[in-house]
């Protein structure tokens, strides 16, 4: 065995890409709960990979076919229903766990200097997953696949000038047709999954660089070296520790998944949708398009930016647009925006705490408004000052996006002023 | 803090304002007393189903092999259940062309394979009880459930004909009571000056069905049962084979816990 693996390593460095990623990786010895999701979203994107691929073996991209092998699929493939259901389900899983993860570097800074470049990939693969789950929801040909990919084309139709030449290249049609689904199809099973590979790669060999940061925020690297072992007092190897550790996190992972996936497959329609039962029909359009739940807080905010914004600017719907774009982009300058002595939630102040909650709670909350009608709360009453017969749900919405935002661009200055703690030299565990 | 705590305060004020306020048209559905391990149930659903449905809807993506898996015997199904082919391997499809239903009813009836997946047990229980005699509609019949509807009243000979009983409340509060007081399918709708209208299908005594009012409801719950399995023919296999999983899986985490606290004990 070691023959052969010298053998290997004399050609390629087998032994030593395994000690720099993983097996002599040094990670602090305190990863808490919200460390789990990192390596749950890798072992997602394998599980969407490989039942995708089983998939693609019976599914036609096809207008006139795509919605039948769907169905054929449930049907009349052996276990066809169970590798649907478990790349349906996974979708939705994928996004819960990059939510997570995304959250875990909100509240302990993984952000911050010197893993900018890491957060970046991160960020470029959030926007990748969202490519790739639009894609992915346009193949069953249901109604709402059909529908909603209607809806979001259409928003680039409302960039100024070039927009609807832009949403017109972007379906290769005046509409969505067989054309879309066939380009489509491309873009979800070839083009993004290879750019979602090579990203993750690029976010863990970044992370690796830098080593990972803590619920401590404490810097490994840079304390003494323990004399025996020579790695950092609270560093230890990810393997043997982590790999068992993650491997009980697949497992309940897995546990979670499978309740979906065997007993509610549906989620009440949140995962898969009942409309997205019948077939797409061009010449139809359902009273209530949404989109999948986790597109529903930019949507919100999309929906929240009125298409008159300011009295001597056209009214259109591209403010909503570039909001929601801006919604998702921000997440790029957090590294910069961020002026905190501190980098862990546990040792900031009130200030970046509070902006913190009622960030979650205003993306929450959003995400409900998205996916509900706007007239779900009803109307104020007519003639109140500003808000006078205007549908609830929106002014609660537009409250919550400039929350949103100011999470964001106050971010230099509440950061910068909050009162924080001092950093401790080792970590708690 | 203060601005989170408002907004907090705020947001549920807007919850319970709009909760009282409530303001349009409200079904109210009876649960459709359906049971998927009902496997006679089950059989007297695509007998129904294969009898008075597939005239007219197809489910294009349902072979009539499958319904052995209800324990119906290959040559049962085809010498009782099947009307418009003799190969069990063949889809349900109607035995009306998409044409002629055009031409008949205005539309082509929608394709049933996987409608319990759209519309949910409930709402198609009580649109088979929502039928009512209507002389303004085309086909002569309306439904409660599904204004407007296209289709007939197919199963009219079983239920009788049922007429609509529209009766106005004051508030809204003394219509809720009424609607609570129906114990069954009714509909709230509200009308001018702050009243309500409470909707309800009563049997017409001239016009008695075949079969008694509870009978029929039995007949359309094994129908519903039915397009429920149709929906998705593998669904009892699903959640039994969810259970095995969910077992192995706890024996599983059982073990990998095991070995990474024995890996972790020397970590200090």
């Amino acid at each position: 065995m070691q023959k052969i693996l010298n053998w290997i390593d004399a050609r390629f460095p087998l032994t030593a890409l395994w000690e720099s990623q993983w097996g002599k990786y040094v990670a602090p010895k305190n990863f808490n709960f919200w460390y789990y999701f990192g390596s749950l979203a890798a072992f997602v994107l394998v599980l969407q990979i490989v039942t995708g691929i089983v998939l693609t073996m019976n599914y036609k991209p096809d207008a006139a076919r795509a919605f039948e092998s769907v169905e054929y699929i449930m049907r009349d493939v052996e276990w066809g229903w169970l590798i649907r259901y478990m790349h349906s389900t996974g979708a939705s899983m994928f996004f819960i766990v990059v939510y997570l993860h995304m959250f875990r570097g909100l509240m302990y800074g993984s952000y911050r200097k010197p893993r900018e470049l890491t957060w970046i990939f991160g960020c470029l693969i959030y926007l990748t997953l969202m490519g790739e789950a639009f894609f992915g929801y346009l193949l069953p040909w249901g109604q709402m696949s059909y529908w909603g990919a209607q809806v979001i084309v259409n928003l680039f139709a409302t960039v100024p000038f070039i927009g609807e030449g832009l949403s017109q290249w972007i379906r290769g049609d005046y509409t969505i047709s067989d054309i879309t689904l066939n380009r489509f199809f491309a873009f979800h099973v070839a083009a993004f999954p290879l750019l979602l590979v090579g990203l993750v790669a690029a976010h863990l060999m970044a992370l690796h660089e830098t080593g990972s940061n803590n619920p401590d925020g404490i810097e490994i690297k840079q304390q003494p070296k323990d004399p025996k072992t020579g790695l950092p007092l609270d560093g230890i190897y990810s393997h043997p520790y982590y790999t068992y550790k993650d491997l009980v996190g697949v497992v309940v992972f897995l546990a979670v998944f499978s309740v979906i996936v065997f007993f509610v497959p549906d989620m009440g329609g949140y995962f898969l949708e009942a409309n997205n039962y019948v077939p797409a029909n061009p010449l139809q359009t359902p009273e209530h398009i949404a989109p999948v739940w986790y597109f529903t807080p930019f949507y919100a905010i999309l929906r929240a930016v009125p298409s008159k914004l300011l009295p001597f600017l056209p009214a259109t719907q591209f403010f909503g647009v570039v909001a929601m774009g801006a919604a998702v982009m921000l997440f790029f300058a957090l590294p910069w925006l961020d002026r905190g002595k501190v980098k862990s939630i546990r040792y900031r102040g009130t200030l970046y705490k509070s902006w913190l909650a009622a960030f979650v709670i205003a993306f929450l909350i959003l995400g409900y408004l998205g996916v509900v009608p706007v007239t779900v709360w009803g109307q104020f009453k007519e003639g109140l000052p500003l808000i006078g017969g205007a549908d609830k749900a929106t002014v609660v919405a537009r409250v919550l996006t400039v929350v949103y935002f100011l999470f964001f661009l106050l971010m230099p200055w509440y950061t910068a002023r909050d009162k924080t703690k001092p950093v401790p030299e080792r970590v708690t565990w | 803090m203060n601005k989170f705590a408002f907004l907090v305060a705020a947001l549920l004020f807007a919850g319970t304002d709009a909760a009282l306020a409530s303001g349009g048209a409200d079904l109210r559905m009876e649960p459709a007393p359906v049971n998927r391990l009902d496997v006679a149930s089950l059989q007297r659903g695509a007998r129904n189903f294969t009898n008075y449905c597939l005239n007219c809807h197809s489910a294009k993506f349902m072979r009539y092999q499958r319904l052995t898996g209800l324990g119906i015997d290959a040559s049962m199904v085809q010498d009782n259940l099947m009307f418009a082919t003799s190969k069990i391997g063949d889809p349900m499809i109607a035995a009306m062309t998409p044409a002629d239903a055009k031409a008949f009813f205005g539309v082509v009836p929608p394709d049933l394979s996987v409608e319990a997946h759209v519309r949910g047990s409930d709402w198609l229980y009580n649109y088979f009880l929502g039928f009512y005699r209507d002389d303004k509609s085309v086909s002569g019949w309306n439904n409660l459930v599904f204004p407007n509807v296209a289709m007939p009243h197919v199963a009219w000979q079983l239920q009788g004909a049922g007429r609509l009983v529209e009766t106005e409340y004051e508030d809204h509060e003394k219509a809720i009571a009424a609607v609570i007081a129906v114990k069954g399918l009714a509909k709230l709708e509200p009308a001018k000056g702050g009243k309500w209208i409470v909707q309800t299908i009563e049997q017409d005594p001239d016009a008695p069905g075949t079969l008694t009012p509870v009978q029929y409801q039995l007949w359309v719950a094994d129908l519903v049962n039915y397009l429920d399995f149709m929906a998705e023919p593998d669904k009892n296999k699903r959640i039994s084979l969810g259970i095995i999983v969910l077992i192995y899986l706890g024996v599983l985490f059982a073990f990998a816990y095991a070995l990474k606290r024995s890996y972790w004990k020397d970590l200090h």
